[in-house]
């Protein structure tokens, strides 16, 4: 009964969510895309480091390879098969950096993704620059704004059912073993290799596709576009401060996140920088669980009083 | 040609060995990964420039002036801000995350501060710009300087980590915060301390290069960056390791540039990078802890 | 799922929603003409966007409504300008966004562009789609032409890289034929967009004017140390080195040029030689060296507008692009009193039709782009950055060679 009452409640919420391009204006929409990319990285992000407390810092690199290669292949064929190309690429990379967390862990693996994403972002400006000798590309493809959010909103919805049916499987199960305690996991005859390129080859997969149905929305596209560093950190944020132990968690960073950045930027433009910073700290001091657990401890508090 | 190339990548490698120190010490004995650090960094070139140009102090002397009051705001930071997140956290995971969301909210007041002060423009002044010869090659005696600092620092540092009774308690506390109190040692000051000194570094790190870089209140990430990969490269929390990281960095860069393409140098560094860290996983001079 | 979690979520959502949105409902005044722009002032880009841009735009905002506004004819008054700005953060999808929120939902009369090609590509589509004339005087690329086609109320006042290229040449080539210079170039540029843009039409030029490029290379951003490409460069033995380089790159080769007494006949850098902190940081060594850009020293416009730039910002302007965003706002500013009312369409008409006297002289465009309206080749001489080239009155001869450097 409440599984099917979840299910109801989620096509509801996803009708409503598809019906947004039809009244919003340009604005409103563009800030629903917004919302809508963020919520699929850092749900993407999610799945993997969720459970296996891996720190990935490597976002960007797909999303950027995503981005790229429609950037490269758009105006030559037709939009699925840029699709399957750049997951075909992007799961490549996440097969590289899959493997690495057989040798790395805790910071180190942080940073090796970083560094990961860096390398690809200055092959790909090396090669632009001395082979194809145009740095800049102009993606002038007919996909509107309307449809990118239609994209992502789907994109949204597989990252969800995704989750979902991982946590219900073995898969899901190895996987919470894994990020308990690895060496234990591989004790009771865990395939832990498997698990974890299986599961960040996944995460890469959404985040790959993401990029690549973002890509139309900026004309231009470069390699510091593409690659921007800044992307891993945000999606990183929001997924800590949302809370990583709940499929959802994310969301509730994204939300707010996402929001207060547009209200900060748009009505303090001369001193953002400052108040969000501030609002940040205030966030992380005043919620130290996440929000979905600081939410989570107030619905229990309540219930425990009534 | 040869001579020209590692001089060039000697200094350059000193400079990126002296941004990454103090973020070596903070994170390797306090556990806290500072994500402000380049920002904190840019604070005292700015300092630097302030001082200079307006009351015309020798950087040097400047110097003097910046390190005392960066250790001081570095020490009111740990004590004030991260001690409560010290506090709270169950474990070092926790710490680590915790860390990581306050000091991007301290990243992005700094910068703000930095930006309601002087503008989004670009700074640069001219101190020690003139050419020193050394075996034949010619590099800048600002850039020599920032060079030895961080020479001096990562020597003199290392020895008094491994040769002094606070070195060793301070090296206890990175090793293991829980079984340090065993020996009677006061983790919370310690990491305090090991915190506002690797302020202190991060500061006269940002003075030095503020003598050769041009810098303005945007761009202290790309040096968190930089400091990031040259920490982890050489095991956090050593010193030597992070000398030894940077002048690899530094050799490599300006070697590509040379000889290969000057296009490649940042793809051969970041290359190099990941190499290292899977055949030592733990970073050049790290040891398995976890 | 759980009830009171969800509700819990739900007001919260609700109250942020409220609060983002009911701060964009800014109080309107009926009587004013709505400026907005969303422009980097933080990242990557805001050390352009404050050296070049921003300070015009407030200039010409004070100027404007210090006479008591825009004249316009259909209301036979003046009406004063009012400024919406946001930020950037130099990203692209931050800035599509700021855009459409400034149509949408501030319902600004009027867009100013965002700093750079890339930024100025991005919200192009959004431009056009409503209908704003995109006046971008901060972004250089051959797509130009392309682009004033595809969109028609966009106005590229920087021009294409062949142009500065083909000025370039011509100027090398006379040297060269001279017996001031010899044959060979040493080219190193930035990889980024205007590095990219730049050396590929120069690599072009150079050929067919038969120069050789004894080196040729790129370098990454946030490289930290040139003196690598420096040797190579003064290894090569040509007499002309060439860099398509930002500004930090511009000071620190400048700088370590110096350092290595690597002083070539003629030295031409990228973006950054214009910038106010150039002769600061370098005193009498600018002398000689050349840019992209220029002033003419005659020209009383440019003269007036420097100590005005200087009375409300405190410092020079860049001579690249700042003189050149200033003329193009003077000429939307009187494409607006001529218009006599905000009618977008006639507007844009107007600035791709009518002739416009500016600080730099009379200006019509061509296909939406300015033909010899400004220098494109300056050089350093006696303190002032003049433009030499192209060939035209009110060029100063160009001076050869390049003086050494004073320790």
């Amino acid at each position: 009964m409440k599984p099917v009452l979840a299910l109801a409640a989620a096509a509801i919420a996803v009708a409503f969510l598809a019906a947004v391009p039809l009244y919003a204006d340009a604005y409103q929409l563009s800030l629903a895309i917004t919302l809508m990319n963020y919520t699929v990285l850092a749900t993407a992000w999610s799945l993997f480091s969720g459970p296996t407390r891996y720190v990935s810092l490597a976002t960007v690199a797909f999303f950027g390879i995503g981005a790229y290669t429609v950037a490269v292949l758009a105006e030559r064929m037709a939009w699925p098969y840029i699709l399957l190309i750049a997951l075909a690429v992007g799961l490549a990379v996440a097969l590289v950096v899959g493997l690495s967390t057989l040798r790395l862990s805790g910071v180190y693996f942080v940073i090796f993704t970083f560094g990961l994403a860096e390398l690809i972002r200055q092959i790909v400006t090396w090669y632009e620059v001395n082979v194809t000798r145009t740095l800049g590309r102009y993606v002038f493809v007919d996909i509107d704004a309307a449809d990118i959010y239609w994209q992502l909103l789907g994109l949204a919805v597989l990252a969800f059912a995704a989750g979902v049916l991982i946590r219900r499987s073995r898969l899901g199960l190895a996987l919470r073993v894994i990020g308990d305690d690895e060496t234990v996991a591989r004790h009771i005859g865990i395939n832990t290799t498997f698990a974890k390129v299986a599961l960040f080859a996944l995460s890469a997969s959404f985040m790959t596709l993401c990029g690549a149905v973002m890509a139309p929305r900026w004309t231009y596209i470069d390699p510091a576009i593409a690659f921007n560093p800044v992307v891993s950190f945000q999606v990183l944020i929001m997924a800590l401060l949302g809370g990583v132990h709940r499929l959802y968690g994310p969301l509730f960073g994204v939300v707010p996140l996402v929001l207060l950045f547009e209200f900060l930027l748009a009505r303090f433009p001369n001193h953002f920088s400052i108040l969000v910073g501030l609002a940040f700290m205030l966030i992380v001091y005043a919620i130290p669980q996440g929000i979905v657990g600081f939410a989570e401890r107030i619905a229990r508090g309540k219930r425990g009083a009534a | 040609m040869f001579v020209a190339a590692v001089a060039s990548g000697l200094v350059l490698g000193g400079m990126y060995a002296l941004i990454a120190m103090g973020l070596t010490l903070q994170y390797g004995v306090a556990r806290i990964m500072n994500l402000a650090h380049g920002e904190l960094m840019i604070a005292a070139a700015f300092a630097a420039f302030w001082l200079f140009t307006s009351a015309a102090v020798n950087p040097l002397v400047g110097l003097l002036l910046v390190v005392p009051a960066a250790f001081a705001v570095s020490w009111a930071i740990y004590r004030l801000l991260l001690t409560p997140l010290v506090a709270r956290a169950p474990n070092r995971d926790a710490l680590e995350v915790d860390s990581i969301l306050a000091t991007f909210g301290m990243l992005f007041v700094i910068q703000g501060v930095m930006l309601a002060m002087f503008g989004g423009a670009y700074y640069s002044y001219s101190f020690l710009a003139f050419p020193v010869n050394i075996a034949g090659a010619t590099v800048a005696a600002n850039r020599l300087l920032a060079l030895g600092f961080a020479a001096a620092i990562g020597l003199g540092l290392y020895l008094y980590l491994t040769r002094t009774r606070l070195g060793t308690a301070v090296r206890a506390v990175a090793v293991d915060p829980n079984s340090a109190p065993l020996v009677a040692i006061d983790v919370r000051a310690t990491a305090a301390l090991a915190f506002a000194f690797g302020g202190a570094l991060v500061a006269a790190g940002g003075v030095l290069i503020s003598m050769f870089l041009t810098f303005n209140a945007n761009i202290g990430v790309v040096f968190t960056m930089k400091a990031l990969i040259v920490v982890i490269m050489g095991g956090v929390g050593n010193l030597l390791g992070c000398l030894v990281a940077g002048l690899i960095l530094g050799l490599v860069e300006t070697f590509v540039a040379t000889w290969i393409d000057p296009g490649l140098t940042l793809a051969a560094t970041y290359a190099i990078f990941l190499v290292i860290l899977l055949v030592r996983p733990q970073g050049l001079f790290g040891t398995a802890s976890r | 799922m759980n009830r009171g979690r969800s509700l819990f979520a739900g007001t919260l959502a609700c109250a942020i929603l409220t609060l983002a949105f009911g701060g964009a409902v800014i109080a309107q005044e009926p009587a004013s003409i709505k400026v907005g722009y969303a422009i980097s002032k933080t990242g990557p880009n805001a050390g352009g966007a404050n050296v070049t841009q921003i300070p015009n735009y407030q200039l010409w905002v004070k100027e404007v409504n210090d006479k008591g506004g825009l004249m316009l004819k259909s209301i036979g008054k003046r009406v004063k300008i009012e400024v919406i700005e946001y930020d950037d953060r130099s990203n692209s999808e931050e800035a599509v966004r700021a855009v459409e929120r400034l149509v949408t939902q501030d319902k600004v009369d009027l867009l100013f562009p965002p700093w750079g090609t890339g930024l100025n590509l991005a919200v192009g589509p959004v431009f056009n789609k409503y209908g704003y004339p995109q006046l971008a005087f901060s972004a250089v690329t051959d797509r130009a032409p392309d682009l004033a086609k595809r969109w028609p109320n966009s106005f590229w006042f920087l021009g294409t890289s062949k142009q500065y290229v083909d000025a370039l040449v011509d100027l090398l080539s006379q040297m060269r034929k001279d017996g001031k210079i010899n044959d060979s170039i040493a080219m190193v540029s930035i990889a980024d967009g205007f590095g990219i843009d730049l050396s590929k039409a120069a690599r072009e030029g150079f050929e067919k004017a038969k120069f050789k490029l004894a080196y040729d290379k790129s370098y990454p951003i946030g490289t930290q140390d040139l003196s690598p490409l420096l040797g190579e460069a003064q290894r090569s033995g040509a007499d002309t080195f060439v860099a398509f380089s930002y500004p930090p790159d511009t000071i620190a080769l400048t700088d370590q040029a110096k350092v290595a007494s690597f002083a070539p006949k003629v030295m031409f850098l990228g973006v950054g030689v214009g910038f106010p902190l150039y002769p600061q940081r370098f005193g009498e060594n600018i002398e000689g060296i050349m840019s992209l850009g220029g002033w003419q020293a005659g020209n009383r416009g440019t003269a007036e507008y420097r100590a005005k730039h200087k009375a409300m910002h405190n410092r020079d302007p860049d001579y690249w692009g700042s003189q050149v965003g200033y003329a193009s706002l003077q000429m939307l500013e009187q494409a607006i009193e001529r218009v006599g009312k905000i009618d977008r369409p006639a507007i844009i008409k107007e600035l791709q039709t009518g002739t416009f006297d500016t600080v730099l002289g009379k200006i019509k465009l061509e296909n939406n782009m300015p033909v010899k309206a400004f220098p494109l080749i300056g050089q350093w001489q006696k303190g002032f950055y003049t433009g030499v080239a192209p060939a035209g009155p009110g060029m100063a001869a160009v001076v050869v060679p390049k003086p050494a450097w004073k320790q």
